[in-house]
């Protein structure tokens, strides 16, 4: 099948048409097609089936998958890959999403037979070289946070939040403390927060920042109270600024009895050169699909390991993994521990991979990842400063926040300047966040761009800002070159089609 | 030691830092840090290694790991070995799947777009359901979110049934997931090895919100889910149905018994074992519980051309508009596990998929019948069952793994981990992959220990 | 947009006015504007359903915006637009007529003193849209 041409029939004749869309894996079914390879049934096979189970739990007919051959399932996908922008693309600066090389030997270690293909129950002493790099990945984790409890088990970030604040309840719990059941989180703060919170049955307070994009300090003093269990807090923030009053803020948010969850989405920044616990966090995550290097696979899976004080390591949730100075073992015996968070002892392939890593990177290594996310990211800033807004200073950590609103009032707001960069082939910034800018572009370029790099692509940008000056339209068109253009995503969410029609 | 994420050159870094109007790195930092926080020491980490001693080192570490491909596996119990196409894993490594983000960015994104829409639409012809969202972490945390969608749908209730033959993972994340509200979590015990019926009937009532029932169970067999539907519908609660998504391939799918919500761990569909660390959510329900399913879905939308696309859709559901009034607070799926279930599906077909099931069946069957044969109590469940069943050992089960693997056996899971009175049973699965041989050779070292 | 002098709003931007005994309740053509015009969703309480002074009754989404409605006025719902949710479209073309919400018998009519005036409220609008 050709993915740019479609055949017609009309009135008896037949015609070739433009494809305006890619067809559907449904579109190419053909009746009697198969795409698999397995040995044929076994003689007895109908009457052991027949003989084990009855008819009532049988399915009265077979789904209504495809019927395609191994050729039309490769080109139908290996086109779909062609309308994807990937890391390996295309530079993709999307803010707070540490958009950076995936480094290829992570993938071959991964898809080693030894470590794809452990079953979660064979005996411990088959999987000894797993398991050490789970205690191994665990204690470098636990050195770089400070935080030396740590668990593995998390599948993503947002899981990790919820799973380190369900551990923060159960200590609270323990000291007959049950009674604190409000989170502090600033209104710069990634959505996840107050959602992880609401899960552990848990109350959002929201404060705002100061004009320097910080904690307001005097309204985190107004909110403080009993009740208060923890504050989470990005630091560097979602504004790319590092919070300078974390010392002031950790000691107010201690002295209350409470604790500090980082989020720790923008590790990247500082990672190998401040500690989170030295800065007061009693507890975070970490992003490993950020900051460790993992392919975000179009939207997952990542893991979200987190670690934490000493005190809090006793309620992790089971199994913990054990080493007795020879071999690795799963300890069960957990009477503090929250419980079961997930199947299993969490994304093994992920922290796999964060593990190959870091061994590669080595101590030298992991501090040149905040060293040149910074540089790249100020060096980005000064290339841009002068067409754009940027709200707060000439200084930054890993990303920055522009305010387009001088270009929104000269026709082209932060959505269409992200459309427009696509047209010029790369992947647009992160919009309208954090909610506390107006016309919000987040750019964070990472550490694995190249200069020339991030100096094309502020020439594209500063090509938009002197477009949207001259002539908005040409900017509020965009985006031209893609497979398609802005969708209609109202009318979309007002009649939702989630799965293909049935032909019947 | 070279690092090659890094380009900067010293004479671009000089450059940069010129531009920046800093003397160096270490002052960008300075500038913003408080000094005291300032991290100089050394964190005791391994030293760095190069590519080829990686390759060295940690291919010589993962070769320590015994695994399915050098030990012949009859292990189940929610992970399994299971017959997966090359194409998938050619397919699914092409690098802008594997590097590519979440699809905020629509026109950026179809190809990832369509192929979680052609995930959701597989999952539900082969559920027989009216939606499916674009997959959750795994099966244990889709229990987890099901338990608050069903509790969001009958807001005046407040009790949970769940079945102890669920997985036991399932049951435990049900009550961690649970602690913090004010619900009651009530196992419905099971009897015979399927989930006790009377038990059922006398426990469900006016304040139950769900029933939760695993089909095929944990010990393998089937469940009398029409009934269970049956008995949930009547107290006006919503079943929640967790299933085995190969076993879909022959038996009757939880649409069709009228299951509300039904869900299941994907990793049979093309995913690897991975220590069970590569798994997949799938997560379907009636259409009338559309606005308030967790996790991303996917739609069809027009651009104004009136080319036809897709875009995430029904987004105020999830976690980054409505903040704390989120249906979940998950923000991402497992996207690229989903997309190799994808590829799986559609290589498959139903008539692969029927296949692998009738297969798995008949090799279990052919393995349950070879073990009658040696010792006919050893059967710890008489109730039909799909790919995996339970044998009672003579010797603790672990004990019996240990001799299984000096034949180069994995024997199966020991279900010591339910509690007292389960350590001499061992869960035993066959799939389509296991040869007759294999079986065969395996009840004959199975027999001393039964 | 005009809007009849008897109606009366909350800060959230929902609006009440006097309808015989009952009051109508409803948001905004400011509010609507803010959400772009493009409201998907709509989640009305039952009739029947007590409400409070700035409770939430329901639930307004747009595309990737979705604010809870908060109630003006304290008393029972009686009645509901029940055609609403499926045209959501009038609560942009006619959110003071059409667009109405609910209808609340109220159990102190007095909370109708307690809302800002027409006047009041735009000017209101006028400064958070310079916020």
């Amino acid at each position: 099948m050709s993915q740019r041409i479609k055949i017609a029939q009309k009135d008896g004749k037949v015609s070739v048409e433009e494809r305006t869309s890619a067809a559907s894996i449904f579109e190419r079914s053909v009746p009697g097609r198969t795409g698999f390879s397995l040995p044929a049934e076994s003689a007895d096979t109908a009457k052991k089936v027949d003989d084990a189970i009855p008819a009532r739990f049988r399915r009265k007919s077979r789904a209504a998958l495809p019927e395609v051959g191994e050729l039309d399932v490769v080109r139908h996908f290996t086109h779909l890959s062609t309308r994807t922008l990937g890391v390996d693309t295309t530079f993709y600066p999307l803010g707070s999403c540490t958009m950076k090389y995936n480094p290829k030997i992570n993938e071959d270690i991964a898809a080693l037979p030894g470590n794809c293909h452990v079953h979660p129950h064979q005996p411990a002493d088959t999987m000894q070289g797993l398991l050490k790099v789970y205690h191994d990945t665990a204690e470098i984790l636990g050195k770089l946070t400070g935080l030396p409890g740590v668990s593995l088990q998390p599948a993503a970030g947002a899981h990790g939040e919820f799973t380190a604040l369900l551990v923060m309840k159960a200590y609270f719990e323990s000291r007959g403390e049950a009674h604190r059941n409000e989170v502090i989180i600033p209104d710069t703060a990634h959505g996840t927060n107050p959602a992880s919170a609401l899960r552990c049955g848990l109350e959002a307070v929201n404060i705002q920042s100061d004009s320097r994009g910080r904690v307001n300090i005097e309204e985190l003093k107004s909110r403080l109270g009993p009740n208060t269990a923890c504050m989470m807090i990005t630091n560097p923030n979602t504004l790319g600024l590092f919070e300078d009053q974390i010392h002031e803020v950790a000691e107010l948010i201690h002295a209350a009895g409470a604790l500090i969850y980082l989020d720790g989405a923008n590790f990247n920044a500082i990672v190998g050169r401040v500690r989170p616990a030295d800065f007061g966090a009693d507890m975070m995550h970490i992003n490993v699909h950020k900051t460790f290097s993992i392919p975000h696979g179009g939207g997952g899976p990542g893991a979200g390991p987190i670690c934490v004080r000493d005190f809090l390591a006793p309620f992790l949730p089971a199994p913990h993994i054990k080493f007795d100075g020879t071999s690795y073992s799963f300890d069960h015996n957990c009477p503090q521990s929250i419980g079961k968070v997930r199947s299993y002892f969490g994304n093994v392939n992920n922290v796999m991979r964060t593990y190959v890593y870091l061994r590669q990177l080595g101590e030298e290594g992991v501090r040149q990842i905040a060293s040149y996310a910074v540089l790249n990211a100020n060096y980005l800033l000064s290339l841009l400063a002068g067409a754009y807004d940027v709200p707060f200073g000439r200084r930054c950590m890993h990303e920055f926040v522009i305010n387009a609103t001088r270009q929104k009032n000269q026709g082209a707001r932060a959505m269409d300047i992200a459309k427009k960069i696509l047209d010029y082939g790369f992947h647009p910034p992160t919009t309208y966040f954090p909610l506390i800018v107006p016309e919000a572009l987040m750019i964070e370029p990472t550490e694995t761009e190249s200069k020339e790099t991030l100096e094309l692509f502020a020439a594209a940008m500063l090509e938009i800002a002197r477009l949207s000056a001259e002539d908005s339209s040409q900017v509020t068109a965009a985006p031209q070159s893609t497979p398609v253009t802005r969708m209609d995503e109202l009318a979309a969410a007002r009649q939702p089609v989630l799965s293909w029609p049935d032909s019947k | 030691m070279t690092n090659p994420f890094i380009l900067a050159t010293p004479a671009e870094e000089k450059e940069m830092l010129a531009a920046c109007g800093a003397e160096s790195i270490d002052q960008i930092f300075s500038d913003q840090i408080p000094a005291e926080y300032a991290w100089n020491k050394t964190f005791g980490l391994p030293p760095a290694l190069s590519e080829l001693e990686i390759q060295r080192e940690l291919g010589a570490l993962a070769a320590t790991n015994r695994n399915s491909t050098d030990t012949v596996s009859f292990l189940g119990g929610g992970i399994y070995d299971h017959f997966c196409p090359a194409a998938v894993g050619a397919i699914a490594n092409r690098s802008e799947f594997v590097t590519s983000y979440t699809p905020y960015q629509p026109e950026a994104s179809q190809g990832t777009l369509q192929a979680f829409f052609e995930f959701q639409s597989l999952v539900t012809r082969l559920f027989a359901t009216d939606v499916s969202n674009a997959s959750l972490y795994d099966g244990a945390t889709a229990l987890g979110e099901s338990l608050f969608m069903a509790l969001g749908a009958r807001p005046d209730r407040s009790t949970i049934l769940v079945s102890e033959t669920v997985h036991p993972d399932s049951r435990a994340l049900a009550a961690t997931y649970l602690k913090h509200f004010d619900v009651k979590l009530v196992t419905v015990p099971q009897s015979g090895g399927t989930t006790d019926l009377a038990q059922l009937k006398e426990a469900i009532g006016p304040d139950t919100a769900a029933v939760v029932l695993q089909h095929p169970n944990y010990f393998g067999c089937l469940e009398e889910a029409e009934e269970v539907a049956k008995l949930a519908h009547e107290a006006g609660a919503l079943l929640i149905s967790i299933c085995d998504p190969i076993s879909l391939g022959l038996l009757a799918p939880p649409g069709e018994y009228d299951a509300d919500i039904a869900i299941a761990e994907g990793q049979c569909l093309g995913l690897r074992e991975f220590g069970g660390g590569e798994t997949l959510g799938l997560f379907t329900c009636k259409k009338e519980h559309v606005r308030r399913v967790p996790g991303r879905l996917v739609g069809i939308a027009k651009d104004k051309y009136d080319r036809q696309g897709f875009v995430l859709t029904l987004q105020t559901r999830e976690q980054h508009i409505r903040r704390d009034k989120a249906t979940s607070n998950i923000c991402t799926n497992h996207a690229h596990n989903a997309l190799r279930a994808t590829i799986f599906l559609c290589l498959m077909g139903p008539q692969g998929m029927e296949h692998v099931a009738r297969m798995s069946a008949r090799n279990t069957a052919r393995l349950r019948d070879a073990i009658v044969s040696k010792a006919p109590k050893a059967i710890a469940f008489e109730a039909p069952c799909f790919k995996e069943f339970v044998v009672r050992t003579k010797l603790p089960a672990i004990e019996v793994c240990r001799r299984a693997l000096e034949k180069n056996f994995f024997a199966g899971v020991p279900l010591g981990h339910l509690g007292p009175g389960f350590e001499n049973h061992l869960l035993v699965c066959a799939t389509e992959k296991r040869t007759d041989a294999e079986i065969d050779q395996f009840s004959e070292v199975l027999a001393p220990c039964l | 947009m005009p809007v009849p002098p008897d109606v009366r709003f909350l800060k959230s931007h929902e609006w009440a006015r006097k309808d015989g005994d009952l009051i109508a309740v409803g948001v905004s053509d400011y509010a609507i504007d803010q959400l772009n015009k493009e409201i998907v969703f709509l989640e009305l309480p039952p009739v029947g359903r007590n409400v409070s002074v700035g409770a939430v009754f329901g639930v307004i989404e747009a595309v990737k915006a979705a604010s809870d409605l908060y109630s003006p006025v304290a008393g029972k719902v009686v009645e509901v637009n029940e055609s609403l949710p499926d045209n959501p479209t009038l609560l942009a073309d006619d959110p003071y007529g059409a667009g109405w919400m609910i209808k609340v018998a109220p159990s102190s009519p007095a909370d109708m003193d307690a809302l800002l005036s027409v006047a009041d409220y735009q000017k209101f609008c006028e400064t958070e849209a310079h916020h």
